[in-house]
Protein backbone atom coordinates (compact mmCIF):
# COMPACT_ATOMS: atom_id res chain seq x y z
CA UNK A 1 0.00 0.00 0.00
CA UNK A 2 1.01 3.80 -0.56
CA UNK A 3 -0.23 5.39 2.37
CA UNK A 4 -0.99 4.32 5.82
CA UNK A 5 -3.48 5.76 7.59
CA UNK A 6 -0.94 8.43 9.79
CA UNK A 7 0.61 9.90 6.49
CA UNK A 8 -2.58 10.06 4.46
CA UNK A 9 -2.41 13.76 3.62
CA UNK A 10 -6.17 14.42 4.22
CA UNK A 11 -5.32 13.56 7.84
CA UNK A 12 -2.81 15.75 8.34
CA UNK A 13 -4.54 18.58 6.75
CA UNK A 14 -3.88 22.18 8.35
CA UNK A 15 -4.50 25.50 7.05
CA UNK A 16 -5.40 24.85 3.19
CA UNK A 17 -1.84 25.50 2.02
CA UNK A 18 -1.57 22.51 -0.66
CA UNK A 19 2.15 23.85 -1.46
CA UNK A 20 4.70 25.90 -0.28
CA UNK A 21 7.96 26.28 -2.67
CA UNK A 22 11.00 28.52 -2.08
CA UNK A 23 12.86 27.47 -4.96
CA UNK A 24 16.22 29.21 -5.16
CA UNK A 25 17.20 27.26 -8.16
CA UNK A 26 16.81 24.27 -10.32
CA UNK A 27 19.32 22.34 -12.35
CA UNK A 28 20.11 20.41 -14.97
CA UNK A 29 23.32 19.38 -14.82
CA UNK A 30 25.39 22.83 -14.95
CA UNK A 31 22.30 24.44 -16.49
CA UNK A 32 20.48 26.44 -14.53
CA UNK A 33 16.79 26.10 -15.27
CA UNK A 34 15.13 28.41 -13.06
CA UNK A 35 15.41 30.77 -10.12
CA UNK A 36 13.80 32.45 -7.30
CA UNK A 37 10.28 30.90 -7.05
CA UNK A 38 8.41 31.51 -3.83
CA UNK A 39 4.62 30.84 -4.44
CA UNK A 40 1.67 29.01 -2.42
CA UNK A 41 -1.22 27.07 -3.77
CA UNK A 42 -4.43 27.04 -1.98
CA UNK A 43 -6.56 24.02 -0.94
CA UNK A 44 -9.24 24.02 -3.95
CA UNK A 45 -8.25 26.58 -6.04
CA UNK A 46 -6.88 26.39 -9.84
CA UNK A 47 -3.18 28.07 -9.93
CA UNK A 48 -2.32 29.00 -13.47
CA UNK A 49 1.56 29.00 -14.78
CA UNK A 50 1.91 31.19 -17.37
CA UNK A 51 4.64 32.59 -19.65
CA UNK A 52 7.20 32.65 -22.89
CA UNK A 53 8.60 29.02 -24.05
CA UNK A 54 11.42 28.10 -22.41
CA UNK A 55 10.26 30.01 -19.01
CA UNK A 56 10.54 27.51 -16.71
CA UNK A 57 6.91 26.61 -16.05
CA UNK A 58 6.51 23.06 -16.85
CA UNK A 59 9.95 22.28 -15.17
CA UNK A 60 8.45 23.83 -12.04
CA UNK A 61 5.36 22.10 -12.26
CA UNK A 62 7.12 19.07 -12.95
CA UNK A 63 8.50 19.81 -9.44
CA UNK A 64 5.54 18.73 -7.72
CA UNK A 65 5.56 15.38 -8.27
CA UNK A 66 9.34 14.75 -8.60
CA UNK A 67 8.76 13.84 -12.40
CA UNK A 68 12.29 15.61 -12.51
CA UNK A 69 13.65 12.77 -10.99
CA UNK A 70 13.47 10.63 -14.65
CA UNK A 71 15.98 13.36 -15.48
CA UNK A 72 19.30 12.09 -14.09
CA UNK A 73 21.30 15.47 -13.96
CA UNK A 74 18.22 17.26 -12.38
CA UNK A 75 18.84 19.07 -8.80
CA UNK A 76 16.46 21.15 -6.84
CA UNK A 77 17.94 24.10 -4.56
CA UNK A 78 15.34 25.60 -2.01
CA UNK A 79 12.23 23.89 -0.64
CA UNK A 80 8.64 22.37 -2.06
CA UNK A 81 6.27 21.58 0.96
CA UNK A 82 3.23 19.58 0.23
CA UNK A 83 0.81 19.79 2.88
CA UNK A 84 4.06 21.28 5.31
CA UNK A 85 6.79 18.05 4.43
CA UNK A 86 9.28 18.91 2.31
CA UNK A 87 8.77 16.88 -0.62
CA UNK A 88 12.44 16.96 -1.71
CA UNK A 89 13.55 15.55 1.87
CA UNK A 90 15.42 11.89 1.61
CA UNK A 91 12.57 10.40 3.39
CA UNK A 92 10.29 10.83 0.85
CA UNK A 93 9.31 8.24 -1.64
CA UNK A 94 8.51 9.65 -4.89
CA UNK A 95 6.14 6.81 -5.77
CA UNK A 96 3.80 7.23 -3.16
CA UNK A 97 3.61 11.12 -3.23
CA UNK A 98 3.00 10.83 -7.44
CA UNK A 99 0.13 8.45 -6.01
CA UNK A 100 -2.02 11.17 -4.17
CA UNK A 101 -0.80 14.15 -6.84
CA UNK A 102 -2.15 13.13 -10.74
CA UNK A 103 -0.75 14.64 -13.53
CA UNK A 104 -1.90 14.76 -16.95
CA UNK A 105 0.19 15.87 -19.66
CA UNK A 106 -0.03 17.91 -22.95
CA UNK A 107 0.02 15.42 -25.41
CA UNK A 108 -2.69 12.55 -25.02
CA UNK A 109 -1.04 9.60 -23.32
CA UNK A 110 -3.33 6.50 -22.89
CA UNK A 111 -2.00 3.79 -22.66
CA UNK A 112 -2.08 0.54 -24.81
CA UNK A 113 -5.04 -0.89 -22.99
CA UNK A 114 -8.68 -0.85 -22.96
CA UNK A 115 -11.12 2.69 -21.93
CA UNK A 116 -11.74 0.67 -19.26
CA UNK A 117 -8.24 -0.49 -18.19
CA UNK A 118 -6.62 2.65 -18.54
CA UNK A 119 -9.44 4.24 -15.56
CA UNK A 120 -8.40 1.28 -13.56
CA UNK A 121 -5.03 1.36 -13.71
CA UNK A 122 -4.36 3.61 -10.49
CA UNK A 123 -7.05 1.65 -8.93
CA UNK A 124 -4.57 -1.52 -9.84
CA UNK A 125 -1.53 -0.03 -8.60
CA UNK A 126 -2.75 1.27 -5.27
CA UNK A 127 -4.41 -2.55 -4.48
CA UNK A 128 -7.94 -1.09 -4.87
CA UNK A 129 -10.22 -3.98 -3.60
CA UNK A 130 -13.71 -2.44 -3.90
CA UNK A 131 -16.01 -2.13 -6.64
CA UNK A 132 -13.73 -1.15 -9.61
CA UNK A 133 -16.42 -0.75 -12.12
CA UNK A 134 -18.22 2.18 -10.00
CA UNK A 135 -15.15 3.35 -9.86
CA UNK A 136 -14.25 3.94 -13.15
CA UNK A 137 -17.69 4.99 -13.68
CA UNK A 138 -17.79 7.31 -11.21
CA UNK A 139 -14.00 9.06 -12.93
CA UNK A 140 -15.63 8.37 -16.30
CA UNK A 141 -18.62 10.95 -15.64
CA UNK A 142 -16.27 13.04 -13.81
CA UNK A 143 -14.39 13.69 -16.78
CA UNK A 144 -17.37 14.32 -18.60
CA UNK A 145 -16.74 11.33 -20.89
CA UNK A 146 -19.15 8.11 -19.76
CA UNK A 147 -21.90 8.98 -22.57
CA UNK A 148 -19.60 8.53 -25.16
CA UNK A 149 -17.45 5.47 -24.00
CA UNK A 150 -19.65 3.71 -22.04
CA UNK A 151 -20.77 1.28 -25.05
CA UNK A 152 -17.44 0.43 -25.49
CA UNK A 153 -15.15 0.35 -22.62
CA UNK A 154 -13.41 -2.80 -23.63
CA UNK A 155 -12.25 -0.82 -26.50
CA UNK A 156 -8.98 0.05 -26.91
CA UNK A 157 -8.00 3.66 -25.59
CA UNK A 158 -6.01 4.89 -28.69
CA UNK A 159 -9.10 4.52 -30.89
CA UNK A 160 -10.64 7.39 -29.27
CA UNK A 161 -10.03 10.83 -30.56
CA UNK A 162 -7.33 13.77 -29.37
CA UNK A 163 -9.72 15.34 -27.02
CA UNK A 164 -11.73 11.88 -25.84
CA UNK A 165 -7.79 10.59 -25.18
CA UNK A 166 -7.17 13.69 -23.07
CA UNK A 167 -10.00 13.47 -20.79
CA UNK A 168 -9.23 9.82 -20.66
CA UNK A 169 -6.16 11.03 -19.06
CA UNK A 170 -7.77 13.37 -16.84
CA UNK A 171 -10.69 10.08 -15.56
CA UNK A 172 -7.45 8.08 -14.93
CA UNK A 173 -5.69 10.69 -13.13
CA UNK A 174 -8.87 11.36 -11.22
CA UNK A 175 -10.39 7.59 -10.63
CA UNK A 176 -7.98 6.95 -7.34
CA UNK A 177 -9.12 10.59 -5.96
CA UNK A 178 -5.85 12.20 -5.48
CA UNK A 179 -5.55 15.41 -3.24
CA UNK A 180 -3.93 17.34 -6.21
CA UNK A 181 -3.88 17.26 -10.27
CA UNK A 182 -1.22 19.17 -11.92
CA UNK A 183 -2.38 19.86 -15.96
CA UNK A 184 1.26 20.38 -18.34
CA UNK A 185 -0.79 22.23 -20.93
CA UNK A 186 -3.39 20.19 -20.94
CA UNK A 187 -5.55 21.79 -23.88
CA UNK A 188 -2.78 22.80 -26.39
CA UNK A 189 -2.99 19.37 -28.51
CA UNK A 190 -6.78 19.21 -29.11
CA UNK A 191 -9.43 21.30 -30.56
CA UNK A 192 -11.40 23.99 -29.68
CA UNK A 193 -14.73 22.79 -28.67
CA UNK A 194 -12.85 19.47 -26.43
CA UNK A 195 -10.89 22.38 -24.88
CA UNK A 196 -14.10 23.97 -23.29
CA UNK A 197 -15.02 20.49 -22.22
CA UNK A 198 -12.24 20.48 -20.41
CA UNK A 199 -12.06 23.93 -19.18
CA UNK A 200 -16.28 23.05 -17.72
CA UNK A 201 -14.16 20.26 -16.67
CA UNK A 202 -11.89 21.93 -14.52
CA UNK A 203 -14.15 24.36 -12.60
CA UNK A 204 -15.93 21.25 -11.93
CA UNK A 205 -13.12 19.06 -10.45
CA UNK A 206 -11.60 22.57 -8.70
CA UNK A 207 -14.29 21.70 -5.62
CA UNK A 208 -12.80 18.61 -5.16
CA UNK A 209 -8.94 18.67 -5.85
CA UNK A 210 -6.41 21.18 -6.09
CA UNK A 211 -5.52 22.39 -9.52
CA UNK A 212 -1.83 23.44 -11.03
CA UNK A 213 -1.93 23.97 -14.26
CA UNK A 214 0.50 25.30 -16.96
CA UNK A 215 -1.13 27.14 -19.82
CA UNK A 216 0.34 28.81 -23.47
CA UNK A 217 -2.97 30.28 -23.46
CA UNK A 218 -3.60 33.31 -21.33
CA UNK A 219 -7.15 33.60 -22.04
CA UNK A 220 -7.44 30.00 -20.43
CA UNK A 221 -5.74 30.86 -17.35
CA UNK A 222 -7.73 34.28 -17.15
CA UNK A 223 -11.15 32.15 -17.29
CA UNK A 224 -9.95 29.42 -15.17
CA UNK A 225 -7.48 30.56 -12.25
CA UNK A 226 -7.98 31.86 -9.04
CA UNK A 227 -4.32 33.05 -9.09
CA UNK A 228 -2.13 33.26 -11.71
CA UNK A 229 2.19 33.11 -12.02
CA UNK A 230 3.87 34.63 -14.18
CA UNK A 231 7.23 33.33 -15.34
CA UNK A 232 9.40 35.07 -17.62
CA UNK A 233 13.20 34.62 -18.82
CA UNK A 234 15.30 37.37 -20.42
CA UNK A 235 16.86 35.72 -23.65
CA UNK A 236 18.27 39.20 -24.54
CA UNK A 237 20.81 39.31 -21.73
CA UNK A 238 22.14 36.08 -23.40
CA UNK A 239 20.74 34.26 -19.70
CA UNK A 240 18.20 31.24 -19.83
CA UNK A 241 16.92 31.04 -16.45
CA UNK A 242 13.31 31.16 -16.19
CA UNK A 243 12.31 33.18 -13.03
CA UNK A 244 8.67 34.06 -11.40
CA UNK A 245 7.94 37.65 -12.03
CA UNK A 246 4.52 38.14 -10.18
CA UNK A 247 2.33 35.90 -8.73
CA UNK A 248 -1.04 36.97 -7.41
CA UNK A 249 -5.22 36.63 -8.10
CA UNK A 250 -5.70 36.43 -11.08
CA UNK A 251 -7.98 38.89 -12.08
CA UNK A 252 -5.31 41.28 -10.41
CA UNK A 253 -2.10 40.10 -12.51
CA UNK A 254 -4.29 40.56 -15.64
CA UNK A 255 -6.17 43.99 -15.03
CA UNK A 256 -3.67 45.65 -12.88
CA UNK A 257 -0.26 43.79 -13.35
CA UNK A 258 2.88 45.70 -11.19
CA UNK A 259 5.78 44.32 -13.01
CA UNK A 260 6.75 45.31 -16.23
CA UNK A 261 7.45 42.36 -18.14
CA UNK A 262 3.52 41.19 -17.04
CA UNK A 263 2.62 44.37 -18.84
CA UNK A 264 4.63 43.81 -21.71
CA UNK A 265 3.35 39.72 -22.11
CA UNK A 266 -0.12 40.39 -21.42
CA UNK A 267 -0.49 43.44 -23.67
CA UNK A 268 1.77 42.15 -26.48
CA UNK A 269 -0.45 38.95 -26.22
CA UNK A 270 -3.87 40.98 -26.06
CA UNK A 271 -2.92 43.80 -28.58
CA UNK B 1 -6.28 46.16 -74.13
CA UNK B 2 -4.99 45.40 -71.03
CA UNK B 3 -8.15 43.00 -70.58
CA UNK B 4 -6.77 40.74 -73.29
CA UNK B 5 -3.50 40.70 -71.74
CA UNK B 6 -4.73 39.13 -68.44
CA UNK B 7 -7.55 36.52 -69.62
CA UNK B 8 -5.59 35.48 -72.74
CA UNK B 9 -2.92 32.50 -72.38
CA UNK B 10 0.44 34.28 -72.28
CA UNK B 11 1.85 35.31 -76.03
CA UNK B 12 4.04 33.26 -78.08
CA UNK B 13 7.50 35.64 -76.83
CA UNK B 14 6.34 34.87 -72.97
CA UNK B 15 6.05 30.99 -73.86
CA UNK B 16 9.85 31.21 -75.16
CA UNK B 17 11.28 33.07 -72.23
CA UNK B 18 9.93 29.64 -70.29
CA UNK B 19 11.11 27.12 -72.20
CA UNK B 20 13.80 25.80 -69.65
CA UNK B 21 11.02 24.91 -67.57
CA UNK B 22 10.26 21.77 -70.19
CA UNK B 23 11.55 18.32 -69.53
CA UNK B 24 14.41 17.37 -71.69
CA UNK B 25 16.69 14.90 -71.57
CA UNK B 26 19.03 17.28 -73.70
CA UNK B 27 19.98 18.77 -70.38
CA UNK B 28 23.28 16.72 -69.11
CA UNK B 29 21.84 16.75 -65.46
CA UNK B 30 18.71 15.18 -66.67
CA UNK B 31 20.10 12.79 -68.39
CA UNK B 32 22.72 12.11 -65.73
CA UNK B 33 19.24 11.64 -62.92
CA UNK B 34 18.12 9.21 -65.42
CA UNK B 35 21.19 7.19 -65.64
CA UNK B 36 21.89 6.62 -62.29
CA UNK B 37 18.38 5.87 -60.90
CA UNK B 38 18.54 3.16 -63.81
CA UNK B 39 21.78 1.75 -62.54
CA UNK B 40 20.08 2.62 -58.66
CA UNK B 41 16.89 -0.08 -59.88
CA UNK B 42 19.41 -2.89 -61.83
CA UNK B 43 21.55 -2.90 -58.71
CA UNK B 44 18.83 -3.58 -56.30
CA UNK B 45 17.61 -6.42 -58.86
CA UNK B 46 21.10 -7.91 -59.00
CA UNK B 47 21.07 -7.90 -54.97
CA UNK B 48 17.61 -10.20 -55.22
CA UNK B 49 19.36 -12.54 -57.87
CA UNK B 50 21.17 -14.69 -55.57
CA UNK B 51 17.90 -15.23 -53.26
CA UNK B 52 15.40 -16.41 -55.56
CA UNK B 53 18.26 -18.11 -57.58
CA UNK B 54 18.78 -19.92 -54.24
CA UNK B 55 14.92 -20.33 -53.15
CA UNK B 56 14.40 -21.88 -57.28
CA UNK B 57 17.53 -24.01 -57.50
CA UNK B 58 16.28 -25.62 -53.68
CA UNK B 59 12.79 -26.08 -54.88
CA UNK B 60 14.19 -27.72 -58.05
CA UNK B 61 16.45 -30.07 -56.87
CA UNK B 62 14.93 -30.97 -53.24
CA UNK B 63 11.22 -30.20 -54.54
CA UNK B 64 10.64 -33.79 -55.71
CA UNK B 65 12.14 -35.16 -52.27
CA UNK B 66 9.42 -33.62 -50.41
CA UNK B 67 7.30 -36.37 -48.95
CA UNK B 68 5.54 -37.88 -45.47
CA UNK B 69 8.58 -40.00 -45.36
CA UNK B 70 11.00 -37.42 -45.46
CA UNK B 71 9.52 -36.21 -41.95
CA UNK B 72 9.21 -39.32 -40.31
CA UNK B 73 12.23 -41.76 -41.65
CA UNK B 74 16.09 -41.67 -40.58
CA UNK B 75 18.88 -40.65 -42.87
CA UNK B 76 19.30 -43.36 -45.39
CA UNK B 77 22.63 -44.93 -44.76
CA UNK B 78 25.11 -45.47 -47.54
CA UNK B 79 24.25 -47.05 -50.73
CA UNK B 80 20.47 -47.47 -49.40
CA UNK B 81 17.57 -45.87 -51.00
CA UNK B 82 14.52 -43.96 -49.55
CA UNK B 83 14.97 -42.16 -45.54
CA UNK B 84 14.32 -39.29 -44.13
CA UNK B 85 15.63 -36.35 -42.00
CA UNK B 86 12.88 -36.24 -39.04
CA UNK B 87 15.91 -37.01 -36.61
CA UNK B 88 17.20 -34.37 -37.94
CA UNK B 89 14.33 -32.21 -38.00
CA UNK B 90 13.67 -33.15 -33.98
CA UNK B 91 17.22 -32.27 -33.46
CA UNK B 92 17.47 -28.85 -34.73
CA UNK B 93 14.22 -28.17 -32.60
CA UNK B 94 15.41 -29.24 -29.44
CA UNK B 95 19.13 -27.29 -30.06
CA UNK B 96 17.28 -24.14 -30.71
CA UNK B 97 15.19 -24.48 -28.45
CA UNK B 98 17.77 -24.74 -25.25
CA UNK B 99 19.45 -22.18 -27.09
CA UNK B 100 16.20 -20.43 -26.87
CA UNK B 101 15.61 -21.06 -23.26
CA UNK B 102 19.11 -19.61 -22.61
CA UNK B 103 19.46 -16.35 -24.58
CA UNK B 104 15.67 -15.46 -24.83
CA UNK B 105 15.01 -14.47 -20.71
CA UNK B 106 18.97 -13.22 -20.53
CA UNK B 107 18.32 -11.17 -23.35
CA UNK B 108 15.28 -9.49 -22.96
CA UNK B 109 16.02 -8.56 -19.16
CA UNK B 110 19.20 -7.45 -20.22
CA UNK B 111 17.89 -5.11 -23.04
CA UNK B 112 15.59 -3.83 -20.38
CA UNK B 113 18.25 -2.63 -17.96
CA UNK B 114 20.05 -1.08 -21.57
CA UNK B 115 17.14 0.70 -22.22
CA UNK B 116 15.20 1.67 -19.14
CA UNK B 117 16.96 0.48 -15.58
CA UNK B 118 20.55 2.06 -15.93
CA UNK B 119 21.25 3.16 -19.57
CA UNK B 120 24.09 5.33 -18.65
CA UNK B 121 25.83 3.41 -16.20
CA UNK B 122 29.00 1.95 -17.42
CA UNK B 123 27.86 -1.18 -16.30
CA UNK B 124 25.16 -0.59 -19.20
CA UNK B 125 28.23 0.83 -21.45
CA UNK B 126 30.18 -2.04 -21.18
CA UNK B 127 27.29 -4.56 -21.85
CA UNK B 128 26.27 -3.09 -25.30
CA UNK B 129 29.71 -2.98 -26.20
CA UNK B 130 30.31 -6.56 -25.55
CA UNK B 131 26.65 -7.41 -27.14
CA UNK B 132 27.78 -5.37 -29.70
CA UNK B 133 30.80 -7.46 -30.33
CA UNK B 134 29.04 -10.39 -30.05
CA UNK B 135 26.89 -9.84 -33.04
CA UNK B 136 30.13 -9.77 -35.28
CA UNK B 137 31.55 -13.12 -33.42
CA UNK B 138 32.36 -15.81 -36.26
CA UNK B 139 30.32 -18.83 -35.41
CA UNK B 140 32.63 -21.57 -35.69
CA UNK B 141 34.22 -19.22 -32.05
CA UNK B 142 30.73 -19.85 -30.63
CA UNK B 143 31.38 -23.50 -31.42
CA UNK B 144 34.93 -24.13 -30.15
CA UNK B 145 33.83 -22.05 -26.86
CA UNK B 146 30.98 -24.26 -25.96
CA UNK B 147 33.45 -27.25 -27.08
CA UNK B 148 35.57 -25.94 -23.76
CA UNK B 149 33.07 -24.86 -22.03
CA UNK B 150 30.81 -27.53 -21.98
CA UNK B 151 31.76 -30.75 -24.48
CA UNK B 152 35.09 -31.09 -22.30
CA UNK B 153 33.23 -30.52 -19.31
CA UNK B 154 30.84 -32.95 -19.37
CA UNK B 155 33.10 -35.20 -21.64
CA UNK B 156 30.32 -35.80 -24.11
CA UNK B 157 29.10 -34.15 -27.17
CA UNK B 158 25.14 -32.92 -27.01
CA UNK B 159 22.40 -30.62 -27.76
CA UNK B 160 23.24 -28.90 -24.98
CA UNK B 161 26.63 -27.93 -26.07
CA UNK B 162 24.83 -26.78 -29.54
CA UNK B 163 22.56 -25.04 -27.06
CA UNK B 164 25.01 -23.24 -25.40
CA UNK B 165 27.32 -22.52 -28.91
CA UNK B 166 24.17 -20.92 -30.33
CA UNK B 167 22.66 -18.83 -27.71
CA UNK B 168 25.76 -16.85 -27.58
CA UNK B 169 24.90 -16.07 -31.30
CA UNK B 170 21.56 -15.09 -30.62
CA UNK B 171 21.83 -13.50 -27.28
CA UNK B 172 23.02 -9.98 -28.40
CA UNK B 173 20.67 -9.76 -31.38
CA UNK B 174 18.17 -10.37 -28.33
CA UNK B 175 19.48 -7.67 -26.45
CA UNK B 176 19.81 -5.22 -28.74
CA UNK B 177 16.70 -5.50 -30.14
CA UNK B 178 14.90 -5.60 -27.26
CA UNK B 179 16.94 -2.48 -26.28
CA UNK B 180 15.47 -0.74 -29.36
CA UNK B 181 11.89 -1.97 -29.42
CA UNK B 182 12.17 -0.17 -25.57
CA UNK B 183 13.51 3.01 -26.62
CA UNK B 184 11.15 3.65 -29.38
CA UNK B 185 8.21 3.40 -26.99
CA UNK B 186 6.89 7.11 -26.40
CA UNK B 187 8.42 8.69 -23.39
CA UNK B 188 4.83 10.49 -23.31
CA UNK B 189 3.30 6.85 -21.73
CA UNK B 190 6.28 6.09 -19.91
CA UNK B 191 6.12 9.17 -17.96
CA UNK B 192 2.10 8.51 -18.00
CA UNK B 193 2.53 5.62 -15.91
CA UNK B 194 5.44 7.03 -13.36
CA UNK B 195 3.30 9.97 -12.59
CA UNK B 196 0.35 7.34 -11.83
CA UNK B 197 2.86 6.39 -8.82
CA UNK B 198 4.19 3.10 -10.46
CA UNK B 199 7.26 1.52 -9.74
CA UNK B 200 10.31 1.15 -12.28
CA UNK B 201 9.20 -2.15 -11.98
CA UNK B 202 5.12 -1.67 -12.75
CA UNK B 203 6.42 0.58 -15.67
CA UNK B 204 8.29 -2.28 -16.91
CA UNK B 205 6.06 -4.66 -17.05
CA UNK B 206 2.58 -2.67 -17.54
CA UNK B 207 3.30 -0.54 -19.87
CA UNK B 208 6.86 -0.94 -21.71
CA UNK B 209 6.75 -4.31 -22.22
CA UNK B 210 3.42 -4.73 -24.05
CA UNK B 211 4.23 -2.11 -25.89
CA UNK B 212 7.47 -3.16 -26.93
CA UNK B 213 6.48 -6.77 -27.44
CA UNK B 214 5.66 -6.69 -31.37
CA UNK B 215 9.40 -5.20 -31.36
CA UNK B 216 10.85 -7.78 -28.71
CA UNK B 217 9.49 -10.68 -30.76
CA UNK B 218 10.97 -9.44 -33.91
CA UNK B 219 14.39 -9.50 -32.46
CA UNK B 220 13.72 -12.99 -31.11
CA UNK B 221 12.49 -14.44 -33.94
CA UNK B 222 15.62 -13.02 -36.30
CA UNK B 223 17.56 -14.85 -33.61
CA UNK B 224 15.77 -18.04 -33.71
CA UNK B 225 16.27 -17.90 -37.68
CA UNK B 226 20.20 -17.32 -37.22
CA UNK B 227 20.27 -20.22 -34.89
CA UNK B 228 18.59 -22.61 -36.97
CA UNK B 229 20.62 -22.13 -39.89
CA UNK B 230 24.21 -22.02 -38.45
CA UNK B 231 26.07 -25.39 -39.04
CA UNK B 232 29.65 -24.74 -37.54
CA UNK B 233 28.97 -24.41 -33.66
CA UNK B 234 27.39 -27.84 -33.65
CA UNK B 235 29.98 -29.60 -35.65
CA UNK B 236 31.86 -29.08 -32.64
CA UNK B 237 29.11 -29.17 -30.13
CA UNK B 238 26.73 -32.25 -30.62
CA UNK B 239 28.43 -33.83 -34.16
CA UNK B 240 25.59 -35.71 -35.44
CA UNK B 241 23.65 -39.09 -35.41
CA UNK B 242 21.96 -41.66 -37.33
CA UNK B 243 19.17 -42.38 -34.89
CA UNK B 244 16.45 -41.26 -32.93
CA UNK B 245 17.01 -38.87 -30.16
CA UNK B 246 17.34 -41.18 -26.66
CA UNK B 247 15.88 -40.67 -23.82
CA UNK B 248 19.47 -39.25 -22.51
CA UNK B 249 19.48 -36.42 -24.41
CA UNK B 250 23.31 -35.77 -23.45
CA UNK B 251 24.70 -37.60 -26.27
CA UNK B 252 25.10 -36.85 -29.86
CA UNK B 253 22.16 -35.28 -31.79
CA UNK B 254 21.38 -34.46 -35.47
CA UNK B 255 20.56 -31.41 -37.21
CA UNK B 256 19.45 -30.32 -40.09
CA UNK B 257 22.67 -28.28 -40.82
CA UNK B 258 24.71 -30.94 -39.89
CA UNK B 259 23.01 -33.07 -41.62
CA UNK B 260 23.38 -31.21 -45.36
CA UNK B 261 26.94 -30.67 -44.35
CA UNK B 262 27.51 -34.41 -44.48
CA UNK B 263 25.47 -35.33 -46.84
CA UNK B 264 26.12 -33.39 -49.49
CA UNK B 265 29.60 -34.40 -49.36
CA UNK B 266 28.56 -37.72 -50.12
CA UNK B 267 29.15 -39.73 -53.05
CA UNK B 268 25.51 -41.27 -53.13
CA UNK B 269 23.21 -39.97 -55.25
CA UNK B 270 20.50 -40.18 -53.12
CA UNK B 271 22.17 -39.06 -49.69
CA UNK B 272 22.66 -36.23 -52.38
CA UNK B 273 19.25 -35.91 -52.62
CA UNK B 274 18.50 -35.58 -49.13
CA UNK B 275 20.98 -32.86 -48.35
CA UNK B 276 18.82 -31.02 -51.27
CA UNK B 277 15.37 -31.78 -49.33
CA UNK B 278 16.16 -30.88 -46.31
CA UNK B 279 17.95 -27.45 -47.08
CA UNK B 280 15.13 -26.76 -48.58
CA UNK B 281 13.11 -27.37 -45.00
CA UNK B 282 15.92 -25.26 -43.64
CA UNK B 283 15.17 -22.48 -46.13
CA UNK B 284 11.45 -22.88 -45.47
CA UNK B 285 11.73 -22.63 -41.66
CA UNK B 286 14.19 -19.52 -41.51
CA UNK B 287 12.20 -17.59 -44.16
CA UNK B 288 9.41 -18.76 -42.21
CA UNK B 289 10.87 -16.70 -39.34
CA UNK B 290 12.18 -14.11 -40.60
CA UNK B 291 9.36 -13.14 -42.41
CA UNK B 292 7.08 -13.59 -39.13
CA UNK B 293 9.68 -11.24 -38.01
CA UNK B 294 9.26 -8.47 -40.15
CA UNK B 295 5.01 -8.67 -40.09
CA UNK B 296 5.69 -8.17 -36.49
CA UNK B 297 7.91 -4.95 -36.61
CA UNK B 298 5.42 -3.71 -39.42
CA UNK B 299 2.85 -4.33 -36.93
CA UNK B 300 4.90 -2.46 -34.11
CA UNK B 301 5.53 0.52 -36.32
CA UNK B 302 1.84 1.23 -37.69
CA UNK B 303 0.62 0.74 -33.94
CA UNK B 304 3.11 3.40 -33.20
CA UNK B 305 1.79 5.59 -35.76
CA UNK B 306 -1.89 5.26 -34.39
CA UNK B 307 -0.63 5.98 -31.12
Amino acid sequence: MAMTNEESPRAAAGNGRIFDLEVSALYYDKFKAVRDVVLTMERRTVTALIGPSGCGKSTVLRCLNRMNDLKRTFRLEGRICYRGKDIYAKSIDPVALRRTIGMVFQKPNPFAMSIYQNVAYGLRLNGYRGNRSEKVEQALRAAALWEEVKDKLHASALALSGGQQQRLCIARSIATEPDVLLMDEPTSAIDPIATQKIEDLMRELKKKFTIAIVTHDLQQARRIADKTAFFYVDTAEGDRTGYLVEFGETQDLFEKPKQKHTQDYIRGVFS
Amino acid sequence: MSETTTSLPPSSSEEEGLAFLDRSLARPRTLFDLCMSGLCGLFSLAAAVPLFSVLFMLAWRGGARISVALFTELPPAAGMEGGGIGNAIVGSLLVVLIASVISVPIGILGGFFLAEIDPESRTAALVRFGAKMLTGLPSILAGVFAYTAVVLLTGRFSPLAGGVALALLMLPIIMLTTEEAVRSVGSEVKEGAVAMGATQTQVVWHVLFPTALPGILTGVLLALSRGAGETAPLLFTMTFSDYWLSRNPMEPTASLAVLIFNFSKSPFENQKAVAWAASLVLVLIVLTLTIGGQALSRRTATSRSVA
